[in-house]
């Protein structure tokens, strides 16, 4: 690790960015910056003369940004990480991930390679955190609405608890959708039916 | 079915694409297509070139700057289909449209006169000591930037001298507008009339007015994609001239609007939307303010590529050299859209070029498959450009620019 690497990560996710910015540290740099917003950056990016710049592809300013390398009387125009042949399945791994990341000077290409290897995992594993806790969340969600819709058909056609259940599980089957579909069909008509 | 992911920006220019997914045009050509939404022209750039996308609707100076060794990336790119001419405006804040009109009557959107304007209230300005004015554009490589220089150069004012660039992608334009961040921007539809709409802004002038009949965004594609794909690229075409003739019908505006204001798509009302489609953006109607079809409007004409050459090199962003010269008109590739559309029946130019500016009226040109209708076309400040005078047409720019640099103010 070159810990004289000046490092630029720009990501409007602040979790994100400190995970990054944290294992960034971990494996030894010092230099690393973490800001959220490309806009007002030039000064900014001309003080800290970064080697590698980091950006999430969520940004919207990526163009700003690029403009900004145009227009900057110090930083030497920056190339994508990943330019050679050999790297198009990396650039594409990372663009996969949603980041993207510019070296400003080409000749430390080999030294920035582990920063952006770095950041590309941090990135999959945040997306894949992120992805399971929505589905968590997606689950538990449908789970009420079940329970809810299961207690409207077993007050209207006194049922019981399975048999409510079988209900709704066998109309499922028979419209070819989910029992969560079902569920939130039967709650929002018995909000229609049963609003005095 | 072949399947290919097509990368966009909400645009009205991207109307060609997504008719062509939502009317079946696509399906009939026996390809599927997945449109997505993408929300800066660099990711657009990054996403064909690494192959996450197979086509893009994109801005027609970047796959241009791109070939030329501009882009971060060095991945060559093509351009067989042009998704239109026009469709761009230039909207300032109310504050500077109202200084602007003591100078001049800029409701009109008469180029020079809302440039002269423009120009007063610049030297006003400086006389008062107030900061230069602060204009956006959405990409450095884009119609719209050379555009906006194009006017502000011919009307005396110094685009790298005498206000300020910024980029500001399109949909946050008016925002932007509305904070104060910026006191004005050129970008296509519908985002200038989202500012008139909102009361933030005043549409000066158009890029119809500015160069009639121009070119504005195409399809992209990466060139080796263009070349294992012949066959899936030549369908693609088919679909895209299928559904720029179906988009270019005015009996299919409010359908197209409709579809276009889905949250997936543009995601703004069917009204403003139409504001663009029928050219009525601003007071006086421009019956040829965004064509999707007409005058050939889907030919990649390598002078449009090389007028965007000489404004990349007039700018300063590239040396002029003959091995530019080349890899710019390359670009652009009009044998591709040939070899795709002449079996269908479709009329084709006989000539890959032609002088920008010639044609004061509609003209018909002798063209394989019948003729086409060409022009009006040209230049609000009258000089043409013809590419084999490529050289003599940069001195001339070069000159004119001279002479306002030097002049004091």
């Amino acid at each position: 690790v070159d810990a004289r690497l000046s490092i630029l990560i720009i990501d409007g996710n602040r979790d994100r960015a400190g995970l990054i910015e944290t294992s960034l540290r971990e494996a030894g740099h010092t230099r690393v910056t973490v800001v959220e917003e490309v806009r007002g950056l030039l000064k900014r990016i001309e003080d800290l003369a970064p080697d590698v710049i980091v950006i999430d592809l969520g940004n919207a300013d990526r163009d700003l940004l690029e403009h900004m390398f145009l227009i900057s009387r110090t930083v030497r125009r920056p190339i994508a990480m990943f330019v050679d042949k050999s790297d198009e399945q990396a650039m594409y791994q990372a663009v996969e991930a949603g980041v993207s990341a510019y070296v400003v000077d080409g000749l430390k290409k080999d030294r920035v390679k582990s920063v952006l290897d770095l950041a590309v995992i941090r990135f999959k594993a945040f997306e894949k955190l992120r992805t399971e806790r929505d589905d968590a969340t997606q689950a538990l969600a449908e789970r009420k609405e079940i329970d809810r819709a299961k207690g409207i058909v077993m007050k209207m056609r006194n049922f019981g608890e399975d048999e409510a259940y079988r209900l709704l599980r066998q109309t499922a089957m028979n419209q070819k959708k989910t029992i969560a579909e079902i569920a939130r069909a039967i709650i929002a008509s018995s909000d229609i039916m049963l609003e005095p | 079915m072949k399947r290919l992911r097509i990368g966009f920006l909400p645009l009205l220019d991207a109307s060609i694409l997504i008719a062509a997914h939502e009317r079946g045009f696509a399906e009939a050509n026996d390809i599927a297509l997945k449109l997505v939404r993408e929300i800066s022209w660099a990711n657009v750039r990054d996403r064909i070139s690494v192959g996450q996308f197979d086509a893009a609707h994109i801005l027609a100076p970047l796959p241009i700057a791109q070939n030329l060794g501009l882009s971060p990336l060095n991945v060559p790119l093509i351009v067989p289909f042009a998704l239109g001419l026009g469709g761009n405006a230039i909207t300032m804040s109310l504050a500077v449209a109202g200084e602007m009109s003591r100078h001049a009557d800029v409701a009109r959107g008469d180029p020079r006169a809302a440039g002269s304007a423009l120009h007063g209230v610049i030297k006003a300005r400086r006389v008062s000591g107030a900061a230069p004015l602060t204009l956006a554009v959405v990409h450095d490589y884009s119609g719209h930037a050379y555009e906006l220089r194009y006017w502000l150069a011919a009307n005396g004012v110094m685009p790298n001298r005498d206000v300020a660039l910024t980029i500001v992608p399109p949909t946050m334009m008016s925002d932007a507008l509305a904070s104060g961040a910026i006191d004005g921007y050129c970008v296509g539809e519908p985002w200038n009339s989202e500012a008139v709409s909102q009361g933030h802004g005043v549409i000066v002038t158009t890029k119809a007015s500015i160069w009639r009949s121009s070119p504005e965004k195409v399809l992209g594609v990466r060139k080796t994609w263009a070349e294992q794909n012949a066959e899936t690229l030549a369908k693609l075409l088919g679909a895209l001239h299928q559904s720029a003739v179906w988009c270019s019908s005015p009996a299919h505006r409010d359908e197209l609007a409709s579809i276009l204001a889905r949250p997936e798509y543009l995601g703004i009302g069917e009204d403003i939307i139409l504001r663009g489609l029928s050219g009525t953006v601003m007071t006086k109607p421009q019956d040829d303010f965004l064509l999707f079809t007409e005058r050939a409007a889907n030919f990649p004409w390598q002078s449009h590529a090389l007028w965007f050459y000489s404004q990349i090199v007039r700018w300063k962003q590239a040396a002029h050299t003959e091995a530019h010269v080349r890899a710019a008109a390359a670009t652009y590739r009009p044998d591709l859209y040939r070899q795709a559309l002449g079996p269908l029946g479709v009329a084709l130019p006989g000539a890959s070029s032609k002088v920008e500016g010639a044609l004061a009226g509609t003209t018909y040109m002798p063209a394989s498959g019948g003729s086409i209708a060409l022009g009006p076309d040209g230049f609000f400040d009258g000089i043409s450009f013809d590419p084999a005078e490529l050289s003599g047409y940069l001195a001339l720019l070069a000159k004119n620019d001279a002479l306002h640099n030097d002049r004091a103010e």
